[in-house]
Formats: structure tokens, sequence, C-alpha cells
């Protein structure tokens, strides 16, 4: 920041103040904005400090309590071989964030890369995007499951198959707004102003790509949770039997007739949280849109 | 002739107009066609025509924002056209430009304040606190205050951005501005203000102004000398006393006679028929050929010299006797 | 051309107010306008940006009723029918029919994805309920009144593919096709070039001379206002501050709003190298409107009355009105056109 707070005048203080209560009213105007943060967030605890605090281990299996239902010791029952649910749900929301997040920022970060390039260079452009094109053209799971049929499962495995899914959506998103803002006349002011298209490019079009990409990221982190857990169901995500959801969805199959808190507990935590990370998105996007006041687009 | 501050020749500019896919004929409009003109040190050069006919293609290649085609802008006597962009670039600190829209001009994300003093960074200013008294400095000229610092670009009102997007201009010192319809966007009452500003200040600063409008009331207040523009290329130009009193042209006085005054109460005026054509490659004829009243045979053929009919008064027309 | 007709109103604003919510606010964007139009004339309002003169043409035909919270206050009888009562679905058989409306930008308000020909007919079918072979007759016609060269061929052409001009003659031709007996133009010559202007106008006044259809013509232009419009209102800040026919306007204009309005513009009498005569200050928000006259921050003439308290609507001569406390009593006329 060029400007520094010590050297506020007491009219400018004023100002700040105005601007902040703006941004405050602004925030208050997007309920999707905190319903979904505070969701994600208190997932994000949960899995963070559950298992610190509960010492119990995912994996133990009592078999005299098989199939317990909900309540009377065990939170959200036991599963077929006895172990503790709600345990696993939350060794299982670890996972999943962990998948989810290194997803995210790698497909973001190598995506950005990408897109970035190809705005700026219009051979590179072309190689790059059509190699896009052909990665968008194949449906992402079936990608994904190649790949991991090609490496082997585990979970850094699944990581990069999905990074790899998810990249070129990325690198189209982060080019489109990179094209978009290129064209601004602000650009082309700074252009006549002297700036060098270096500066032009760290000052000017990587803050505007980065607010489509914050929303992006995290819907990226909810697909790529939604996929670990298919992948898993499937036998091709986390090897089983470390907890996950899409592992806990896959073995509840058997006994959910009998048992059906053993898919409703993984299966509403993948809901929760994949809901959570899509209302964070939608209301992201609003809020960091410098054109829409107060949730209403100015007219 | 002492030496002009600027001085274009026969510059020429196209677009393509139709791609033609991979196998059609490709066409391409000429935006800018033979265009020459000077600016010397200190005046206002009105430029004046509707839109589509290049005149703020003509701004923007002094400018360095289109390359041009053919032809030559000579700024103190340096070929700017065919210089890289890496030579150019001490030269836009001189050459600075006002959008007509200055909002959309101006970084949303950055404060006023931020915006002002990273123009004077990248031009070697790297004391913070002369950077932000020449910012001050700048602000108090273009009529707004210190308050304005602190303000995001859209927490102005249009005549307020208008006046910070000539603050951007001025902050460097040019020589030349390029103003690209400054005022169009804007209320009378806001646009009286902001030409008396822009006057005042081009006396002050001894700035030269190309000053890019349609408005014929706003041109003729704010130039010296005006060229009008028709169809990519100048049809007369001459000093604004003299453009008024003696329009020569027959497009001139077809635009002047267009000109909507609360006090000239026209009465039975000609209205132009048709519309401005599109200029291809080989266009052949006087530019206004399809539109003029007086046209001729001749006129359809040739293209009528740009050639000085009385001493400092040039225009484009076979049906003017010398 | 009117005399006889002049008693009849077409359309008749009462003290009409339009408010929107603005921060759990109910600002008034219009603010107590009264008009009447008279069949076969030309009304034009002039005012800047924010002067409420769009929004109130468009509560005439209740445009803004779909998207946006409204609020209504007082009346707008059209053929002494209100139309701030009927339900919405009624409006339908009014807007484009009875009362007809041009706007600033013609692309934009025509369909991109539809001939030229489909859309006039279009309107025709609908409320003449012509055959589609008539309605396509009829839009040639139409097409043809308002000047366009070769009609046939323009009927299979696409807006984008038309010049500016063109496509507002198709806008016009479009609006008049069920020879309405109001045509509301908004700002219709504002996007053109002079030259179009011209013709745009000239195309309007004899529309109008030929069939007599009244027009409410919104621009901020005073200039265009004199070159068409019978009677002008001058509007600021959602209020009407000066009303009269148009030779008289210019050639008395007695509010301060008005005289500024006049003497900022640079026209070609005004004196070069001399600095233009300016409304200080720029136009107040909504959320900011002064308590008294509206005008009263930018006025060079403002004292505490004009501050506190709400000017009336002071007719100084015959058809020429005044929303000012300088008129209010007469002694102070001479005052203010000596200043």
């Amino acid at each position: 920041m060029l400007i520094r707070r010590k050297s506020i005048s007491a009219a400018s203080e004023a100002i700040f103040r105005e601007q902040r209560t703006l941004k405050k009213e602004k925030l208050l105007a997007n309920p999707a904005l905190i319903i979904g943060f505070v969701g994600f967030v208190l997932i994000v605890l949960l899995a963070v400090f559950v298992p610190i605090f509960n010492s119990t281990d995912p994996n133990a299996m009592e078999v005299t309590k098989r199939l317990q239902p909900p309540g009377d010791g065990y939170l959200f029952g036991t599963d077929e071989f006895g172990r503790d649910l709600f345990v696993r749900v939350m060794y299982g929301a670890r996972v999943s964030l962990w998948v989810g997040g290194c997803v995210a920022i790698f497909s973001c970060v190598l995506g950005t890369i990408i897109g970035i390039y190809a705005s700026y260079f219009k051979v590179l452009d072309q190689i790059l995007m059509r190699i896009c094109d052909g990665l968008i053209a194949i449906p992402g799971i079936l990608l994904a499951i190649a790949l991991i049929a090609a490496l082997g499962t585990s979970s850094w495995n699944v990581i990069l198959a999905l990074t790899i899914v998810y990249t070129p959506s990325v690198a189209r998103t982060v080019r489109v707004s990179a094209l978009v803002i290129k064209e601004q006349a602000y650009v082309e002011a700074a252009k006549v102003q002297g700036f060098s298209n270096f500066r032009i490019l760290w000052r000017m079009i990587l803050p505007g790509v980065i607010s489509p990409l914050t929303v992006q990221a995290s819907f990226i982190f909810a697909q790529a949770i939604i996929s670990e857990a298919s992948l898993s169901f499937l036998g091709a995500g986390i090897p089983a039997p470390a907890a996950s959801w899409g592992n806990m969805l896959e073995s509840s199959k058997m006994v959910f007739s009998r048992a059906p808190w053993t898919m409703i507990c993984p299966g509403a935590a993948v809901i929760l949280c994949v809901l959570s990370l899509n209302l964070l998105g939608d209301g992201l996007r609003d809020y960091l849109d410098p054109k829409v006041k107060g949730g209403k687009k100015k007219a | 002739m002492s030496e002009h501050l600027l001085e274009i020749k026969n510059l020429k500019k196209t677009f393509p107009l139709r791609n033609g896919g991979w196998f059609g004929k490709k066409e391409r409009m000429c935006a800018v066609d033979n265009l020459s003109l000077t600016i010397e040190k200190g005046e206002t050069y009105g430029l004046v025509g509707e839109s589509g006919c290049g005149k703020s293609t003509t701004g923007r290649m002094i400018v360095g924002l289109t390359k041009a085609d053919s032809g030559s802008i000579l700024y103190e006597g340096k070929d700017i056209s065919k210089m890289s962009e890496r030579e150019f670039r001490p030269l836009r600190k001189e050459l600075q430009m006002v959008f007509q829209n200055s909002l959309s001009a101006l970084n949303p994300r950055l404060r006023i304040g931020e915006i002002l003093e990273e123009i004077l960074q990248i031009h070697g200013e790297q004391d913070k606190a002369k950077r932000r008294k020449r910012v001050l400095e700048v602000l108090e000229k273009v009529g707004l205050s210190e308050e304005h610092y602190f303000r995001f670009p859209h927490e102005l009102s249009g005549g307020q951005v208008q006046r910070l997007g000539i603050a951007g201009a001025l902050i460097i010192h040019p020589k030349l501005i390029v103003c690209d319809e400054p005022v169009s966007a804007l209320d009378v009452s806001i646009q009286a203000q902001i030409l008396n500003m822009l006057m005042n200040l081009k006396k002050e600063l001894r700035l030269s102004l190309l000053f890019i409008s349609h408005d014929i009331g706003v041109i003729r207040f704010i130039s010296d000398r005006i060229g009008v523009m028709y169809l990519g290329t100048l049809v007369e130009e001459t000093d604004t006393e003299t453009l008024f009193a003696n329009p020569l042209h027959p497009y001139t006085k077809t635009l002047f006679a267009a000109i909507p005054d609360p006090y000239i109460q026209g009465g039975e005026f000609q209205a132009l028929t048709g519309e401005q054509p599109v200029r291809t490659e080989d266009f052949q004829g006087c530019a206004f050929y399809s539109r003029c009243p007086y046209a001729k045979e001749i006129c359809k053929k040739q293209a009528p010299e740009f050639r000085e009919v009385e001493p400092g008064h040039k225009a484009a027309c076979h049906c003017i006797e010398k | 051309m009117m005399e006889e007709k002049k008693n009849e109103t077409l359309l008749e604003i009462k003290e009409l107010k339009v408010s929107f919510p603005v921060h759990k606010k109910w600002l008034p964007a219009v603010d107590g306008v009264s008009l009447e139009i008279h069949p076969g004339e030309i009304t034009g309002i002039v005012g800047e940006s924010g002067s409420g003169k769009s929004v109130m043409s468009q509560s005439i035909l209740r445009l803004r009723d779909h998207d946006t919270a409204v609020r209504y206050e007082g009346e707008i009888l059209f053929e002494g029918e209100n139309l701030l009562q009927k339900p919405l679905f009624r409006m339908r058989d009014i807007r484009g029919n009875q009362i007809s409306v041009i706007f600033q930008d013609p692309l934009n308000s025509l369909s991109p994805v539809h001939t030229v020909g489909n859309q006039i007919s279009e309107v025709l079918i609908l409320h003449k309920q012509l055959s589609k072979e008539e309605a396509g007759k009829r839009s040639i016609q139409m097409l043809k009144m308002t000047g366009i060269p070769d009609p046939e061929a323009c009927m299979k052409k696409y807006p984008f593919e038309l010049s500016g001009g063109m496509q507002q003659r198709v806008m016009i031709a479009m609006a008049l096709a069920c020879e309405p007996k109001l045509l509301i133009a908004d700002e219709p010559t504002t996007a053109l070039d002079v030259t179009i202007q011209e013709q745009i106008l000239h195309l309007i006044r004899d529309l109008n001379e030929r069939l007599g259809m009244s027009v409410l013509f919104i621009t901020h232009d005073m200039g265009v206002v004199s070159r068409i419009c019978h009677s002008v209102k001058v509007m600021y800040l959602g209020q009407v501050v000066e009303e009269a026919q148009t030779q008289e306007l210019f050639e008395n204009p007695c509010h301060p709003y008005t005289q500024g309005l006049l003497a900022c513009i640079p026209h070609l009498r005004v004196e070069r190298g001399k600095e233009l005569p300016v409304i200080q200050g720029s136009v107040p928000s909504l959320s900011n409107i002064p308590e008294g006259c509206h005008f009263c921050t930018r006025c060079r003439l403002a004292d505490d009355t004009c501050r506190n308290c709400p000017p009336p609507l002071v007719e100084i001569s015959p058809g020429h009105k005044v929303k000012c406390w300088k008129y209010a009593d007469g002694a102070k006329e001479r005052e203010v056109t000596a200043s």
C-alpha cells in the first residue's frame, strides 16, 4: 500500500470510516458469503480439532458393537465393523479438505501461469488452448480414473490426477479475464502514461484476475471433494481402509437398508461441505466485484 | 518555417472490414487516409467530424496506442510512428491523452492518490514526499481537493472523474495532450466548467492540445485552428475565426447548418441526405461525393487536392475557385 | 394547426411523485410534476442527468414496474383514464398501441435475432390483429414513410446491419406502426451525428404535422428543443422549474437555472477566449436534496428563504410559469433580470 495510515489527516479518517461502513454494508447484504464462510470454517475446525481431542482410532474395530444406531456413546453410530462413524467422518473431512485444498491451490497456480502466458503470446495461446480443449473434451471423472489406473492409488496421485483435470478450466477463466482486462480503457491509459508491459501485468492484470480466480478456486475445491469421494467410491481413490467419505459411502452400500446412518452421515458431510463452499464462491463473486454496491449492481 | 511541435504527413490506417474466411476475399477499410496536419507549440488544434470519420484513430496514433500503416508522425522532428515501444517510452511523458470516459480509464482497484503517485513513480520520482506534494498540487489545479486523494474513482461524480482524467495527464508535465471527446459524456453545466478549466490550464502551462470532438460549438470555443474531417481525411482547415466566417467546403457548410442552436432559428435548413459511406482501399474520387449537393463528374473520378485556397485556409474540393 | 383541439387534453399528469427505495428510504426521483399534453403538440422536457426526466416518461407507461420497487403518487390521466390504477397486464394494450416509445439507443432496443420486417409486423399482428401479409405490407409502408431507401430490402435485414440513423428510423417506424396518439421520444437523437440528428428531427416534426400525433420529447440539449418543440418544461432534480412556449422560454428565460443552462452552452455566438458562464457545483444526489428550493445549492441568488421553503410555481405571464421565490411577488422580478 502506498498510503500509510500514520499520515492520514482528520478529513481522510472520515473517508476511511465511510468506506469501511460501505464495505460492512456490502458484506451484510451478502448472506451467501456469510453462511458459506461460517459453514466452511466450522467444518475445517471440526476436522482439525475433533481428531486431536478424541483419541479414538478411526480404524479400531469393535465387533461387539457392529451397526449401532446413532446416540448412546456413538454420535453417528457405527458401521459394519463396529468403527465409530463420527470419528471416521471427521477423519474423512481431513482427507477431503486436504485433497480439495491441494487440488484448488495447485490447479489455480498452474492455471494462472498458463492462462496469463496464453493471453500474452499469440502462438503459445493457440497451442495451450488446444491442449486445454482436448483435456476438457474428456469427462473429468473418466480422465481421473484413467490417470489413477496408470499411476496407482494413493492420496498424492488423486491430487495429481484431479489437478490435471481442473487446470484447463482455470487456465481458460484466467485467459479470458486477462484478455478482457487488457482491452480495458485503464490499461490503455496506463500505456499512454508510460507503464511497461511487465508493470501492467503485475499491477493491473494480475489483481484483476485474482477475484474471478478466488471464486473459481472455491468451486474447484467443492468439485474436487465430490470427485475425490466419487473416485474413492469407485475404488480408484484413497485406498481403503483409510477413512474417506467416498470409502465410507462405498462400504455402506451393502448395509444401507439395515443401517441407513452409515450412508446418511458421510453423505450429509459431503453435501454440507460442498454447499458451503459453493455459497462461499457465489458470495465472493459479488463481494469482490468493485462495481457491485451494497448487494445490488449499480444502474 | 519554424519547427512544428507535431507534424503528420500522409498518415494512413486501415482496419479489416471483412475477413473473408480462409479462402474469401479480404477487404480492408481506411479509417484514416492521406492525412496531413501540423500542430504548433501552445496551440489548440480542433479536429471535428462525425463518428467514424477517423478523428479518434488519428488521436490514438499520435499517442502510440495504434500503429499507423504508412505515413509519418514527426514529434519535434523525430518520427514517432516507426519507433519501437522501448524507444517511444521516454516520449510518453510529453504526449498525454484524456479519454472520453475517464472512469473506465482509471484503475478501479486503487485510490486516486495511489493512481496518480504511481504515474510519477514510473517516471523516475522516487521520493515519496515529493510525489505526494506533486499529486496534491495537481489535484488542486484541476479543482479537486486533498479529500479526494483517498477516494476510489467510482466514488466521484462524472465531472470530478473527468477532472481526475485531466490530472492524470497533467501530472508529468506533458507538452501535447490529445483530448478525445473529453466533454461529450458530461451535462452542459459540467461541460462548461471543464472547458473553462482546460482553457485556463492551457494558457497557464503553455500546453498544446489536440482537441477531438463532434460538437462544433465546443470545438469553436476551445480551438485556435480547426480541421474538419470527413471519411478519414481532412476536407477543410483554417483558423477558427475564418472557418466560421467563411466556410468553403460544402460539408463544412452543411455541418454548420445542422447545429441545433437555440438562438439561430435557422429557418429552412438544408438537411444533408444519406449517410457516411465506408471507405474501402480502392476508394476513388472525393470523399464527400455521395452526399454533396454540388457534385460534378470530376468529383467521382478524381480526389480533389487538399490545397491552400486562401492564405492559411486549406480545403479539398473541385468546386472552389482559387 | 391545433387551435381547435386546444381545449381537450390527451395526457394529463397531476402532481406525479415517483419514488425508489435507496438504503431503506423512499427517495423521490420525480417530485410533484404536473403537465398536460394536447393533441398534435410537441412538448419538450429538458434537464440534465438526474433531473428525473426519463423516470417521468417511463412512469407514463410504467416501464419500471417489472424490475424495481416503485412507489407512485398522483395521477397520470390518459384520455381521462388513470394509468396508475390500471393492472399491469392492461398496460400492454396501451403500450405500443396508444402510446409508443423510442429510446436513445436503437440497437439495444431492437431484437438482434429477428429481422426488421418481423419486428414491425409483430407489433401490428399483436395490436391490430392483422394477417401476416397485411402486416408485412403495412410495415413496408411505415418504413417508406420514415424515409428509408429501399424498404423491401430493409425488411429482410437484421438491426445490426443498419447504420445508427437507419436503426432510429426503424424504431420510429415500429413505434408509429399502430398509429399511436402519443409518441414518447426519450433522447432519440443523442447517440446520432448532427447531420443525422437533423434528419431525424425533421422526420419527427414532419410526422407530427402529417399525422397529428402528439410527441413528448425528452432531451438534455437546449438546441434540439428549440428546433422541434412547441412548448418546453425545464426539469431539475425531479421538479419542473420553468415552463413556457419555446420561443418565450428562449427569449425570456426567468429561472436562474434556465438562464445558467442557456448561458453555458458554447454556441456559435459565444465570444471566444472568454470564460463560459457556469453553474457552480454539480447536481446533488437524491439523498442530499436541499429542503427549500432544489436549486438553492447552485443558485447565485439563493437566500435564506430559498434554502428553507420550497418555492411555488408562479405564472408570470400567460403560459409561462416559474418555480422561484424571486417571482413569488412581482416586486422582485426586476431585481433578477437586472442582475
